[in-house]
This record gives C-alpha cells, structure tokens and sequence, in this order.
C-alpha cells in the first residue's frame, strides 16, 4: 500500500511535543500490534519447524528442520496440498500457453520499457511465481484425472471470487449512479450481506443448496437433479462456496465503487454528456479511468482478505467431499485439530508466502501502474 | 444534496431503464431471498423444514413459535451468556482498537518518528538472545533481563553512531501491511501465550486479540481522516499551552466524529463475526455466536430452524447499523481506499 508522508508533518514537527509525549501516542498501537504479528510469526516459525510430540507428563516440541515443509511440497501431503498432477488436456495446454506466454509479453514489454535491472528481477521473479502457479493450476485441474490441493483451491477461490465481485459491485455501482429513483433502497439493500457473520451465511447456503428440501428444489426438479446433492460433488460443492462469498463481498465492492462513483468530479462528466458522449463512452473514458486507482486498491484489500477464506467452506462443506473445498486456512485448521502443530504451522507459513508474493506482485504490477497513469 | 439529481437530466430511455430495474431488482432478490428463507424457516416445524420446500406462511404451512421458544425459553442461559460475550467482546475491542489506533494514526500525522534501523535490529537481535536463552533450558526472567541489560548497555554505547532512520510512512506501512497474516498462522503462539496466562477462554483474551488483530484498519482509515483536518485550530491550542493530549483529546477527537463513527462500525461489525480467532481461543465460557451458530451442526443433523433463529438474532443488530448508517460507512470505507 503506498503510503506516502502527508507533507503537513515537517512544518508541524517544531511543534512537536516531547519524546515521552510522542512515544506515549504510539507505543502502545505498536506494542499491540508486535503482540499479534512478531511474537507469534517468530513462535509459528519455531512450530513449522519442529514436530509435537507427546512425552510423559505433557508434550515438546522436536526440532526436525525443514521436513514439514518437505513433505508438503513433495512428500506424504502433497496430493493435498498441492494436488495430484497429471498430463494436461488440449484446453489446459492452451490456458497454459497463453498464460506464460502472456507473462512473456509482459515481461518483454516491462524490458523494452527501459525497467531498470533491479525491476527487471523483481519482474522475473513475480512472473516465474505467477508461471508456477498457472503451470500446477492447469496440471490439476485441467488435467484428466488431475486433482487440485488446497494450494490450488484457495486461488481459485481468490480468482474467481474477486473477478466476479469486482464486474458484479462495478456494474450495480454504475448503475445506481444514474439518477435512477429508488436508490436509497438498492443502497441499503445491497450492503447487507457484507454485515452478515460467515458462518450464517454458511449455513444459509447450506439450506439453499439443499437439493431436496431447499427453496430451488423445483428448479432441480425440472431440470432433473432433485437427487443431486452439491455438497457431494467436488465442483458443485466449490461453486456453492464461491457463490457464498460472491454473495457476501460484492457489498464491499459495490459500497466503495458507488461512493467513488458518486465522489468524481460531475463537471468533467457533464462536459462529456454535453460533447453528446454516449453513457458507455461516459463510463469508459471518464469515471473509469477516476475512479480506477480506487479499483485497483479495494482489488488488492480484497485480495488479501480473500486468501484467508475459512468460515465458509468448514461450514457449508465441511471442507468436503474429501478435500475438495479445503482452503489453505482450514486445511491449517483441521491439522491443528489434529494435533499435528508443526504441519498445521508450515501450511499457515505457505499461505502467508503466498499471500505476500501475490500482494506485491499486484502492487508492484498492477497497482503502481495505474496510479501513475 | 445529492449530485446525482443533477445527471438525471438526460434520463435513461423507457427500455433501458426498465432493464436498469430489472437487473437491481434481480439483484436484490439474489440478497434478500435468502434472508428471506432464513426468516421463514426459523418459523417452520422440523416436519415443515424436512418434507419439502414451503414457501409462504400461512398459506404453504402455519407457521409456529416453537424453534424461538427452544432458544429464548428452553435454552434461555446457553443462548444469553454468548449472546453477551459476544455484545461484550465486540465493543470493548472496537473501543480499545479505536482509541490506540487513533492515537497511533494522529501520532503518524502530526508528529515525525525518526526510529533508528540499527536500533531495531538490536532489540531484534536481543530478543532472539531471550529466545535462544530460553531454548537452552534458561529460566525465562533471567533471561529477560540479561537482554534487556545488553539491549540498555549496547544502545548508550553505540546506539548514537546509527544514522539510517525510517519515516512516519515507513511507520504505517508497516502496521497497515500486518493485514497480510493469515490469523491461521499466528493463532497457535498467542493460544499457547495465553495458556500461560490462564487466559484462554476469557473475554480478555478475545478482547485484546481483536483488537489488535483491528488495529492497522483503524490506523488506515484515521491516519487520513486527520491528515485532513486543518491544522491551524490544534496549532492555536498549541500556542496557548495545551498539551498534546489535550489537543488530541478537546480539538481532534471532537472533529472527527464523522470519521470516528466509521471507523468503529467497521471494526464492531469485524468484530461481531469474528469466527477463527474465536474457535482457538474460546470455548465453553467465553463462545461467542458465531460459535454457538456454528456449533447447532449437531450429531443429528443441522438443526434449521433453531439455527435460523440464532442467526437472525445475531445478524439483526448490525443489519440495524446497516441500514441507519449505510452513508457513514461507505464514505468511512471510501477515504481509506482512495489513499490506501
């Protein structure tokens, strides 16, 4: 997050109170934050590394280096953590080639637009994670007899979920700035899932996807899946958990994209109805470009937020069938319900690496670029 | 008031108009139905919920008061003590959260913070003398205190040849960027912490947790509320002699209700339906409702209609907040994403 120094600081600095005045403003948010970050990221770090083992009269902690990890990547878990590679299929050897050949492009752009050597590290470096993630996404999903880990599941979660909350909060958002009546309602209306715990909308999904008795049951009926049931199909019961989070994080988007929406500047736009533009050509070459550092930030806190998905799927699939829905933090979770603190700290690590990479990849790739233009 | 008014000079035509309604009305049935059904299946017998979809009170079936009276009579204690934990847990966190983080945001804004790098590397590096000590079978208050001596001797000494500072943004970033963590990976270390403590399963615990785990929100959405107020007001104060906190507290706070307000609701609902950090660090004493809606998965089956009453009782009041403050918090939301 780019975070700049408002310029207001330096003038005021002359008046700035005392050391102990100015430590005692900010020590104590500091203090509460190393709490929940360094000590227990230090700790974790430890666990991830060692193995629980019970001794008499309790349990210790055995230092066992990197073999957590080892067997997530290549050992024992790595069908569930990663999946279960197999040879890709033709629609899989195309999404594989033009996703790295995208990356490619991008990567030869970024160089012939005089990226500095550093930059062009960093680059590397993202586009190889990104490669390697489309490179085990096809293998295991778009793979006959392919099977996705948590790793994989997760993503797809994060892709899917954001794309289609993003399209979906954009166009509800763009839609009720057009002086349309009514508005206040839709408002109020499509706010309210963001407010609802997770874990009820778990289990209100959990009631809807109900093939037999739920409210769509005649809908399946017709089209002859009464007997079907979501929850045991390994698809069906990740689209219902991504339907649940579309359905709960649209609000986010919608909220903020509308309030960014309504926050741009009206003569511009005016200008633009004047010069007899058309309400797309509006929307594409005015409030898009305004509002688009906006997008790009909500896009990001989205994205962060999404990797940490549990409530949803521990609930509304018991992370089944199987593993099929399992997201890296509830495959975490169930580990340390097991006890097996050591893997349940590596994957926790995993998704954490996962995440940061993801994160700055976005910032440096997409997020500066749009706040520059 | 509204801007818009103005754009509605060139209406929509009829036809696009009618499809602008029906994709919102679409759209709000996709929100409101499934509430929709939680509410009506809250008013179902199991016999009601189990034979078939009904969909209309009254007329697809009667409906009855029995899964409430199970909750708010039957269950009165079980339903009450994770009812309060959870209003308990909520607002003083959201309290606690809001008044450091305020004070950590206005800090970052009108004071300057020049931490020497060299001297957070030797509180690191001490720290790591106390985790290393500890490791070697050293008891924890010796250990403490060594560090601490050399971290006092180290930082007279040496300290004052560090030139490399970081700034007030370096600052911020860093607490901002402490979203990042997955609560999955730092839960087990502050479990076992407040293990030691005899905290788990206490609303302390929870309180502090979330809190802190709120913390960079706060300090994200107040660090720009105040970089925009005027300066001139607190620099007056300044001038007559008020300290900083009374500055803060008599000229800053009270301007920045609006912000305040936002900011709160944002972390309060956060809060509110907190579910991982809850599931590790309570149990029986200090559950709270999402657990307690979790928990209705029973041996028999979920339990529909008595899961559709705990739901509505805990979903009811921030709908309430959503519908009376819808404003305050998307502008609250808005200003931290336009800076971010």
């Amino acid at each position: 997050m780019a975070v700049e120094e408002p310029a207001r600081t330096r003038s005021q600095a002359s008046l700035g109170a005392s050391f102990a005045v100015r430590a005692a403003f900010i020590w104590p948010a500091l203090l509460a934050i190393l709490f929940v970050s360094i000590y227990p990221l230090l700790v974790s770090l430890y666990i991830s590394l060692s193995r629980l083992r019970l001794v008499r009269g309790g349990f210790e902690f055995r230092f066992v280096g990197l073999d957590n990890f080892r067997e997530l990547l290549v050992g024992g878990e790595q069908s569930n953590f990663l999946g279960v590679t197999r040879p890709l299929t033709p629609v899989g050897w195309v999404v594989l080639v033009a996703g790295v050949g995208l990356l490619g492009w991008g990567l030869v752009g970024a160089w012939r637009g005089g990226a500095s050597v550093l930059g062009m590290a960093f680059r590397l470096l993202g586009a190889l994670a990104a490669a390697g993630a489309i490179w085990l996404t096809a293998h295991t999903l778009l793979a006959e007899g392919g099977r996705p880990g948590t790793a994989v599941v997760t993503l797809v979660y994060v892709v899917v979920g954001i794309a289609a909350q993003f399209l979906l909060g954009l166009g509800l958002a763009w839609l009720l700035t057009q002086g349309l009546p009514g508005q206040r309602f839709f408002r109020v209306v499509f706010l309210l899932p963001m407010m609802i715990t997770p874990v009820g909308v778990a289990y209100m999904f959990r009631m809807l996807t109900d093939t037999g008795k739920g409210p769509l049951q005649p809908l399946w009926a017709a089209v002859g899946l009464s007997d079907f049931s979501w929850v045991n199909d390994p698809w069906g019961a990740r689209v219902a958990v991504m339907v649940g989070d579309i359905w709960q994080w649209t609000p986010f988007m919608f909220i903020i994209l509308l309030a960014a929406l309504e926050g741009q500047d009206l003569d511009t736009v005016e200008a633009g109805m004047v010069d007899g533009a058309s309400r797309w050509q509006i929307f594409r070459h005015i409030s898009l470009p305004a509002i688009l550092p906006v997008c790009a930030t909500v896009v990001l806190i989205r994205l962060i937020e999404a990797f940490k998905i549990i409530d949803l799927p521990n609930i509304l699939t018991n992370g089944g069938p199987g593993t099929a829905t399992e997201s890296l933090s509830l495959h975490a979770y169930i580990r340390w319900r097991t006890l097996n603190l050591g893997q349940s700290a590596a994957v926790a690590y995993s998704l954490l690496f996962i995440v940061t990479v993801a994160a700055l990849s976005y910032v440096n790739l997409v997020r500066r670029r749009i706040a520059e233009e | 008031m509204s801007p818009l008014r103005r754009r509605s000079v060139r209406d929509l035509p009829p036809a696009g108009k009618l499809a602008a309604y029906l994709v919102l009305l679409g759209w709000a049935l996709v929100v409101l139905f499934p509430l929709y059904w939680l509410v009506i299946t809250s008013f179902k017998l199991p016999i009601q919920v189990n034979s078939g979809p009904f969909y209309l009170p009254f007329v697809d079936f009667q409906p009855s008061l029995d899964a409430w009276r199970y909750i708010f009579v039957d269950l009165r204690d079980d339903t009450l003590r994770p009812y309060v934990n959870t209003v308990v847990v909520a607002l003083s966190s959201s309290v606690l959260a809001l008044v450091l983080g305020s004070a950590g945001a206005y800090a970052l804004v009108r004071f300057r913070y020049k931490p020497r790098l060299g001297m957070i590397a030797l509180a690191a590096g001490c720290l790591l003398l106390v985790g290393v000590g500890v490791g070697l079978g050293m008891p924890p208050v010796p250990a403490v205190v060594v560090a601490g001596a050399c971290f006092a001797i180290l930082a007279a000494t040496i300290g004052r040849r560090f030139r490399r500072t970081l700034s007030n943004g370096d600052i911020a970033f860093w607490m901002i960027s402490q979203r990042i963590l997955p609560p999955v990976a730092v839960v087990i270390p502050i479990y076992v912490l407040f293990q030691h403590l005899r905290l788990l399963d206490t609303r302390t615990a929870l309180i502090i947790t979330y809190a802190a785990t709120n913390l960079p929100i706060v300090v994200w959405l107040m660090r720009d509320y105040f970089a925009r107020l005027p300066w001139e007001l607190e620099e007056a104060a300044v001038v007559d002699g008020a300290s900083a906190f009374r500055v803060f507290r008599s000229i800053t706070l009270p301007l920045s209700v609006p912000g305040l307000v936002a900011t709160f609701l944002i972390v309060l609902v956060f809060a509110w339906n907190e579910y991982l950090l809850a599931l590790f660090l309570s149990s029986a004493d200090a559950q709270t409702l999402p657990l307690t809606v979790a928990a209705q998965n029973a041996t028999r089956g979920p339990q529909w209609w008595y899961m559709s009453v705990l739901i509505q009782i805990m979903i009811l009041p921030v709908i309430a907040l959503a519908v009376a403050l819808e404003r305050v918090i998307s502008r609250g939301l808005l200003v931290g994403a336009v800076k971010g």
